[in-house]
């Protein structure tokens, strides 16, 4: 017993010190500014080149600056000065200010090109490298995905303040682009001191040129933020230290804001969210260039017909759906968002219509009609014959509570309407996203973000062959207009094109849109001064925090 | 004894291997890849990342050299980490867990067992019933209860403590206290219910016949003979909660190995994943080599491996 007394004293003295060593930091009474924001989960990365999240996207984006500044949908000028696009439309300069990174040291063009070139190099293995196709830069399309030399790249450098590139059509929404941080300047002493972006999250190592620099990297519980003296707009930086989080609960988030320790957060728990929206001024939403949507598996011959496509896209009520997950998204009637602004200034989807869908269940009554005209056309004896037919079919989502959420109302939508009775079934992430590109299913949910600001960022995925064209399907004249869209040099025909090729696309109905993402936050009011770029990312660079 | 020892080092290790060859072959059966993104990645990347994983090497040789690295200790690279390996990682969150992991242990040992046997003692008294009935409660509400109800109700309403960072030594109190409620009620129902089989034994009786006092016979015979059970349990919780759990984690928002190793299956980390397994696997298979050690400190019977007269 004694032997046992004795191993017991043992333990506890060992757990005592344990415990111990953990040293209590008591925060003193601080006169700084300083802002508490939940950044969410721990980034991945929070180097602008291999990130591809959008929490990483927050982070970069305070504490790296590229070429021109987003913020809600405006340019501002950046690294660069200014800016001018030939008459052509082919060539565009930048002129630099004379900047510093975070070292002290000049940050020049060759910066830009260096990091530009890290970013398409398949060696650098960025998730983000296919966006350089878009950028429509001479060679470098065929840098990332044919073995192009890097060399062959047209972006060049005549003096350390100016770069000049040459595009293969006029790409109305370059300039803006190029504040997406997958465009910002890396410091290549920094980039080779730790491979694979750790330079990034080293507060040894990382060296910035945005208002912030990090100061500290705890991996998963959070990060330091401080601002940066280097900052060519320092004078306009008010905050002096950001601590971010990686709280991924939303609760745990939503309890510590409600108490005073965090000022932001990027997400709320759903369940609070219709009493925000309702109550609180703290609550702000904005719309996501995104669309929520289902596919139908158009190699099935079961959804050939394209009456039925339609009255299973009328049989949905829009607004229930978006009542229910109450986060600001809106009924989507088509497939391009709010937001994109056409060559006469006027928005895109607004110009569009509503293609006939419904946002409600006005149309119920319409999809009856059109089910049983559906019926006869495919060759049923009648509506009871192809309701039959439909049983059992599955509509496939990735496990989440969301989804599911949406998917059951469908289902329920489906019955009331059609008499359908369908199956909902849910896969894990990684095994969803083979499924549904292999085609293994019969209706699948879908959503796509796109990246900058033009609406062929979303059109294009339904080209023949594309890797996002999940549908599988194929339409000629669709093809052919996204390429006359692409390679026009005019912008007025690149709209005109866009705006028939949506017309095909919810003519069709290779998919149904259901709502419109939408980002939310909840921001204490005497955070003031805060910012957000149409791409989605958060911009403390002109805040005050007033407590 | 020596012999025992060393066919039990010897299973340990034999176990080890095993579960090292099913976890790999089980994470190549699993469908989804790591790589698998929103946008497909170009395939020369893909072709890039699978080269520098060695995922293009055929199966056996990727399965050798995989069991190769675990003698050596090295996991190789995480998938989703870029850049860190996952030896590091370890090295980095298990601390955590093994803080609070110590802490819930020690709390469990130092409450739960002195509970229990004060309910022996008293039995059938308010302090028993009071104690069980407690005790009840913690081992049908599950720790994430506890631990959401300790958020909202501390952090939340009262504000007493800070519902996340283990900066002060008060935030350790919801983690410790969520991580170790099942395990200390459970515990103290042992105990209590293993004291009241002893108390009853003969030779109990014999032993305060024979003029010991109360407190001796209690000590000496009672409680040594009653902690066979608790010290069993013990063992395996330990290596329980020092492993780290995913939704306490998750809750307090905590950098630990739990969540961590929860996250990575869902990120497809393969080599996470497997590192972790092995990990857990080797701490769980030392703590039962460790119980059956400290058995035979408190039952000489167990270290002679053979029946004797008491």
């Amino acid at each position: 017993m004694k032997k046992f007394l004795l191993v017991l004293t043992a333990l506890v003295i060992s757990f005592a010190v344990v415990a111990c060593t953990e040293q209590s930091t008591d925060t003193t009474e601080q006169q700084p500014m300083i802002l508490n924001w939940n950044i969410g989960a721990d980034p991945q990365t929070i180097d602008p080149t291999l990130n591809g999240a959008s929490d990483g996207g927050d982070v970069i984006n305070q504490t790296f600056e590229g070429l021109v500044r987003e913020v809600g949908g405006v340019i501002y000028p950046g690294i660069a000065e200014s800016w001018e696009t030939s008459e052509d439309g082919l060539t565009v300069t930048f002129h630099l200010r004379e900047s510093q990174w975070s070292d002290g040291t000049a940050l020049t063009a060759d910066d830009f090109i260096y990091s530009w070139l890290r970013g398409m190099d398949p060696a650098t293995a960025s998730e983000y490298s296919w966006i350089w196709e878009y950028t429509n830069i001479v060679g470098a399309l065929e840098a990332v995905y044919d073995g192009g030399d890097l060399n062959d790249v047209e972006i060049s450098a005549p003096d350390d303040y100016t770069i000049e590139v040459n595009l293969l059509y006029p790409t109305p929404y370059f300039v803006s682009l190029m504040a997406f941080y997958h465009f910002m300047p890396v410091n290549q002493t920094a980039v080779e001191a730790g491979a694979e972006g750790i330079w990034a999250k080293d507060p040894e190592i990382v060296v910035c040129n945005g208002p912030f620099m990090l100061s500290e990297y705890e991996a998963g519980v959070g990060l330091t933020l401080v601002k940066n003296p280097y900052y060519w707009n320092a004078e306009e930086v008010y905050i002096d230290q950001i601590n971010g989080d990686f709280i991924d609960l939303e609760t745990t988030a939503y309890v510590k804001y409600t108490a005073g320790d965090l000022d932001v957060l990027p997400t709320v728990p759903s369940a609070m969210v219709s009493a925000l929206i309702a109550e609180s001024p703290e609550f702000h939403v904005f719309p996501l260039l995104g669309t929520y949507y289902y596919n139908f598996n158009m190699d099935d011959p079961m959804f050939e017909n394209v009456k039925l496509r339609t009255a299973l896209t009328y049989a949905i009520d829009r607004s229930a759906i978006v009542e229910v997950l109450a986060a600001g998204q809106v009924p989507a009637t088509g497939f391009v968002p709010g937001g994109f602004i056409d060559n006469e200034g006027n928005d895109f989807a607004e110009e569009c219509g509503d293609y006939g869908i419904p946002t409600d269940d006005s149309k119920f009554d319409e999809a009856v009609t059109l089910f049983a005209e559906a019926a006869t056309e495919m060759g049923y004896a009648d509506a009871a014959a192809l309701i039959d037919a439909l049983e059992g079919t599955v509509v496939l989502y990735n496990t989440s509570e969301g989804h599911k959420l949406i998917a059951e109302m469908v289902q329920e939508s489906w019955r009331q309407v059609l008499g359908i009775e369908v199956v909902l079934q849910n896969q894990d992430w990684a095994v969803f996203q083979d499924t549904r590109e292999n085609g293994d299913y019969e209706i699948a949910r879908g959503g796509w973000l796109t990246d900058f600001m033009d609406p062929a960022g979303l059109l294009a995925i339904f080209t023949t062959g594309n890797a996002y064209n999940d549908p599988n399907w194929s339409n000629e004249e669709f093809d052919q207009l996204m390429a006359d869209a692409q390679s026009t040099t005019d912008i007025a025909t690149h709209f005109e094109k866009l705006y028939a090729a949506q017309d095909i696309l919810m003519a069709e109905l290779p998919v149904i849109p259901v709502y419109y993402y939408a980002d939310i936050y909840l921001i204490k009011d005497y955070v003031t001064g805060w910012g957000r770029s149409v791409l989605g990312s958060l911009d403390f660079s002109h805040a005050r925090v007033d407590r | 004894m020596n012999n025992y020892y060393i066919k039990r080092i010897l299973s340990a290790i034999f176990t080890l291997f095993i579960i090292g060859t099913l976890t790999f072959f089980m994470m190549k059966l699993m469908p989804g890849g790591p790589f698998a993104r929103e946008r497909p990645l170009a395939p020369e990347i893909l072709a890039q990342l699978e080269e520098k994983y060695h995922l293009n090497d055929p199966i056996w040789k990727q399965y050798i050299d995989y069991m190769i690295g675990m003698i050596k200790f090295d996991f190789g690279y995480s998938y989703r980490e870029l850049g860190v390996s996952v030896t590091e990682q370890i090295i980095l969150k298990f601390p955590v867990s093994l803080r609070l992991g110590a802490l819930a242990t020690l709390f469990v040992i130092v409450i739960g067992i002195p509970i229990g046997i004060v309910s022996a003692l008293k039995q059938n008294t308010w302090v028993d019933q009071l104690a069980m009935f407690i005790a009840t409660i913690g081992v049908t509400i599950p720790g994430f209860v506890v631990a959401t109800l300790y958020v909202s109700i501390f952090a939340g309403s009262l504000q007493w403590v800070d519902a996340t960072d283990l900066d002060h030594w008060s935030s350790y109190i919801g983690p410790v206290l969520a991580l170790s409620f099942y395990s200390l009620s459970f515990v103290s129902r042992l105990t209590r219910s293993s004291m009241l089989e002893i108390l009853r034994q003969d030779y109990m009786r014999t032993a305060r016949a024979n003029g010991l006092s109360k407190v001796r016979v209690l000590y000496k015979h009672a409680l040594k003979n009653a902690l066979i059970p608790v010290v069993t349990y013990l063992g395996p919780m330990f290596a329980a909660v020092i492993t780290g759990s995913f939704v306490i984690e998750k809750v307090f928002s905590l950098g630990g190995i739990g969540r961590y190793y929860v996250d990575s299956v869902g990120n497809r980390d393969y080599t996470m994943i497997m590192g972790v397994t092995m990990f857990y696997a080797a701490i769980y298979i030392v703590m039962v080599l460790l119980v059956d050690i400290a058995y035979s400190w408190i039952d000489p019977r167990i270290r002679l491996g053979k029946k004797q007269g008491d």
